[in-house]
This record gives structure tokens, sequence and C-alpha cells, in this order.
């Protein structure tokens, strides 16, 4: 089989967002593979491992930078990588017709993705992706199990967690607790590097934006940063309730 | 006309819902034409949800069907495209839930209809339909703009004012649907159903972190504090994947959004995905012993020290 892991190059949790003409600047920022589509990558990796024959192809839509998270899945052990590359900022439907397609071309039956981008705070991709392709999807996952086609096992809804079984060709959505997702080692590293990594036009998909993105802004709520030092445990108990009940009226 | 998909649970129209139906009517204003409000109503035995429905537009849809007894994306996203084409909606309005995040997108598909989603804000003028939303992990509001004959959207939970039920409920109709098999199949579940406010719909949030401990101090100072203040639950990833606290108490990137009058945080150190989940609160307390942990940069109160010895004394000073 073929499974397809979709990867986003995102700011790197810890850093600060910076605007620049109108937009969110990301040049001079530290960026890193979505957490989210690490545990993709790894879970991949794991059904491979688990005696399953797959191949692994890393995915991903952006510019020349985006290249350097595919080399990050590649060294974690992804067999090789596929980069539309892009300047336009596609939204998630735009996306997803970039994705099904590479998904039919490759003939995949079994597509990771994270199950929110650390960038748009979008959840649509796998869902659209798997509308496009008429395959059924399983979101929020945090336990996988592949016997044949069938793939079973647990995701979040919107109250608590359902098991599942699916048969394939699905979509499926990623996230923290799935697996832990592995570091690349320096020889995988190294292998990486002669690993394939294909390039390929965006203008053959026929995908073009449905959003325009007019302006962001950074709005800080100013905070009132009145930290006290509870050394004096009864007096700063006292001080903060004092606070809520008569200086933000928040309790009674 | 705008068509809201009516968010329920239990039996009874969730505030999300009564949400989105301000926001159905602020675009309908806004746009100058005569554009009726219409609810969909989708499940098995939804008679009295569609009753109360009723009260909040001026027509409600219903399919009251066995078929959708359970939620399935397949399904809802079919009814509502379905629903969407033959009403000729201009504006298909889905709650900013798990659920409606992720069955939303296949309904935009379905219509070739651009998708917004988790506005903070929507405004229609003609075909035009400009939103904000937040981007980044909540870090940069964004806005967005679209032109198209329908759009669909998504409206997070806890932003738009909740509309006021009318007094005269609005005509009811049974729709037919075509409707897929669902390919996934739920063969169980997990229900976390808490007895306390719901972390939606409470006006103050107690959650806990690491700091509190072990599952015990949870109960000690985090419930023992909301229970005195009438406030519902609330955790981070850590301790719910610890097993300390259902998931359904999550709040952050990958668990619930909230944003209360007041969230008072005890042993949160605040990591970015926590705070994301967060960060739009009211007025932020907080409870940590290290004056680094970042959850004080967004703090309006709080206090430096060790939790298991200030929650105690504050629990004291609000029972004077």
């Amino acid at each position: 089989m073929r499974i397809l892991t979709y990867i986003r190059q995102v700011l790197d949790a810890e850093e600060s967002v910076h605007l620049a003409n109108n937009a969110v600047a990301l040049e001079n920022s530290k960026l890193v593979m979505d957490t989210m589509d690490e545990y993709g990558v790894e879970e991949a990796l794991r059904l491979r491992e688990s005696g399953i024959e797959a191949e692994i192809v890393a995915v991903a839509v952006g510019p020349a930078r985006v290249q350097d998270a595919l080399r990050t899945a590649l060294a974690m052990g992804a067999d090789r990588a596929i980069h539309v590359e892009t300047d336009i900022r596609l939204d998630a439907i735009a996306l997803s017709k970039v994705l099904a397609q590479l998904a039919t071309q490759e003939q995949a039956t079994l597509i990771f993705s994270g199950g929110q981008q650390a960038d748009w705070d979008s959840h649509a991709l796998a869902a659209a992706t798997a509308e496009r392709l008429q395959w059924p999807q399983v979101t929020w996952t945090s336990a996988l199990e592949l016997k044949g086609t069938t793939l079973t096992g647990k995701h979040d809804a919107d109250e608590g967690s359902e098991s599942f079984t699916l048969e394939l060709p699905a979509v499926v959505t990623t996230q923290q607790g799935l697996n832990e997702p592995r570091y690349p080692t320096l020889p995988n590293i190294m292998k990486s590097k002669k690993k394939e990594l294909r390039k390929e036009s965006l203008d053959q998909f026929d995908a073009t934006p449905k959003l325009k993105f007019v302006s962001a802004e950074i709005q800080v709520k100013n905070r009132l940063n009145k930290i006290l030092d509870g050394k004096d445990v009864p007096a700063a108990a006292a001080q903060l309730v004092d606070l809520l009940r008569n200086e933000a009226r928040v309790i009674a | 006309m705008i068509l809201v998909v009516v968010e329920y649970a239990n039996g009874k129209v969730s505030k999300s819902t009564w949400e989105m139906i301000t926001a159905a009517q602020d675009s309908a204003n806004a746009s100058g034409r005569e554009t009726p409000v219409t609810a969909l109503v989708l499940g098995s035995n939804i008679a009295a949800v569609a009753a109360e429905a009723a009260k909040a537009v001026d027509q409600v849809l219903v399919a009251d069907l066995p078929a959708l007894a359970q939620y399935d994306p397949e399904l809802w996203s079919a009814a509502v495209a379905q629903i969407a084409t033959e009403g000729e909606a201009s504006l298909v309005l889905i709650g900013g839930s798990r659920s409606g995040r992720e069955y939303s997108p296949r309904v935009a598909i379905k219509l070739d209809a651009p998708l917004l989603e988790d506005v903070i804000t929507l405004k229609a003028a003609g075909e035009t339909v400009t939103a904000q939303r937040y981007t980044f992990l909540a870090r940069v509001t964004e806005t967005v703009e679209t032109t198209a004959p329908l759009a669909v959207v998504t409206v997070k939970p806890g932003v738009f004012n909740p509309a006021t039920p009318k007094a005269e409920a609005a005509e009811q109709f049974d729709v037919d649907l075509n409707l897929p098999t669902p390919r996934l199949k739920v063969t169980g579940k997990t229900a976390e159903r808490s007895s306390r406010i719901s972390l939606a719909e409470a006006e103050i949030v107690v959650s806990g972190g690491r700091g509190v401990g072990s599952a015990e101090g949870f109960t000690q100072y985090v419930e023992a504090l909301a229970d005195q203040l009438g406030a519902a639950v609330g955790a981070t990833r850590a301790i719910v994947d610890a097993g300390w606290r259902p998931y359904s108490e999550q709040v952050g990137q990958t668990g619930k959004t909230v944003q209360p009058k007041t969230y008072i945080a005890i042993g949160i150190s605040g990591a970015v995905q926590h705070l994301s989940g967060m960060n739009k609160s009211k007025t932020i307390v907080a409870i940590n012993r290290d004056a680094e942990a970042p959850i004080f940069k967004i703090a309006d109160y709080g206090i430096i020290g060790d939790v298991t010895q200030l929650v105690p004394a504050i629990l004291t000073e609000l029972k004077k």
C-alpha cells in the first residue's frame, strides 16, 4: 500500500508571531514541521514497522523553504517526498484539490494529516480531501491499528471518545497522544539526503484560493499583571480574593 | 435563505445555536435583502428540539429520521448540502464544535463553496462575505473575504451574543433526504459527562495542570474551588493524558476553546497549546509556583506560590 502524510511547516511554538504588510511574516522565525503532522509521519512508520508493506510519501505545498520540513519527514523515515511549490497562500478547500489529485496519481489508500494546522488553525483539509476522493474520514485519532484494509482505533468526538472501524481507503487526522514521534538519528539524516524529493508546479492542479486574506493583526489584550508573592500564604490569599471581589468584581 | 444547522444536546438547543442565530440575523440585516433565517434540525426523536428552535428563526426544517440517530460526517454533510441546494441558501451556518468543523468541509466541497472556519465576526454584503477568525494558535486575528453565491461558515462558540427566543413559533416543515450509508462504524463510546456546568456555558472556569500534583490534588484544589464558585472544571492536555481527568474537561488546541468571564488557572504553566484554548477569557487568574511560567504573562491577577497551600487559604477566605 501507499501512505501519504501531509506536512505543514509552521512557526515553532516558542517563537513570537511577527506581522509585515498586513500578514504574518515567517521569514526570520524558526520554522518546524507542524507537531500535529509529526504524529502522522510517526504513525505511518509504525504501521510499516508492524509488518505492513507500505511506501510512505511525505507531501507539502508551499514556498521553497517548505522542503526543510519534508527533509525532516524523510529523516524520520518516509521513503520519498513531493513538494508542490507555490508562494500562493491556499485555504484548506483549495489545498484539498492538490492533495486529492496527488492521492489519485500516487494510488494512495491512506492519508494522514494533522487534526489542526498550527498556522491557519484550520481543521478542514482532511474532510475536504476525503470528500473530493469520495473516501470516508476519521478525525482526531488517539489509537490506530490496521489489519488488511480494516482500520480500527479510537478517536475524539464532541463529548468523550469513540472506538471505530473503517475500511480503507480513508483520510485520518492525527494529534498529540497518538504516539511519540521519533527524532531523526544522524545516520538517517545522512540517508535522507539521498532520498527523492520531487518538485511539482501548482499549475497542473488547477487549485485557486477560495478565500482572500485581507489583513492580520495581533490583538494583545492588555492584562493587568497584578501578580502577588505567595510567601505569606494567608495574606496573599486574602489579597487575591479582595482583588477579585472588589476590583475585578468577578466573584461574589 | 440563511441556513443554520441546529446544534443540540440532551434534547435542548445548545447555546452555540442561539449564537449562530445572532450571526445569521446580523448578516441578514447587513445584506439589506429579505433573507429568511431557516433552522435545520437533524436527528431522531427531535420534536422538542425543533419546537425550541422554532422560537428563534423564520422557519424550521426538520429531518426526524432513525437513520440520523447518530452523528456521522457523511450523513450530516449530505443532508446539509441537499437542503442548502433545494433552499437556494446564500449562507450555511454550522457550529464550530468538533463535529461541525469535521463535516462542514464536505458541505463546502459538495456545494463548490468557500469555507470560512471558526469565525468571530461575520458580515455579508451582496455576494461578498467578510469574517474575522483567529489563526496561529489563536495569537493572530485575520480578516478573510470571499465572493460567492453561497458560503459555508462555522461559527466559533462563545463569541456571538445568544439570540433571545421569540414569543411566536415559526412554522415547521418535514424534509425528505437522500442519505448515504455511513462508512465509519462506531463500535463503542466513552461518554464523559460531568454533573457540573459545562465548560462552554460557564461564566467562571477553574482549570488545573500538573502543578496540582495528582488526581487527588485536582479534586482537593481545582474541584473544591470550582464548587465554591459555581464554576466549570477544565484541565490541561498533560493531566488528561495522565488519566487524572476525563477528556471532556480538556482546554486547549486539541480540547475545548473557552472564553469565560473569568478563567482561574491552578498549577498551569501555560504551554502555547493550552493558551490557545483560553487566552480570550475576559479576566485570567493564575496560581503557580514558577514565577517564569508563561501563564503569568497573560494573567490579570495571580499568586506565585504553592498551590497546595494557597488554594486552601483562598477557600477559607471565600467562606468568610
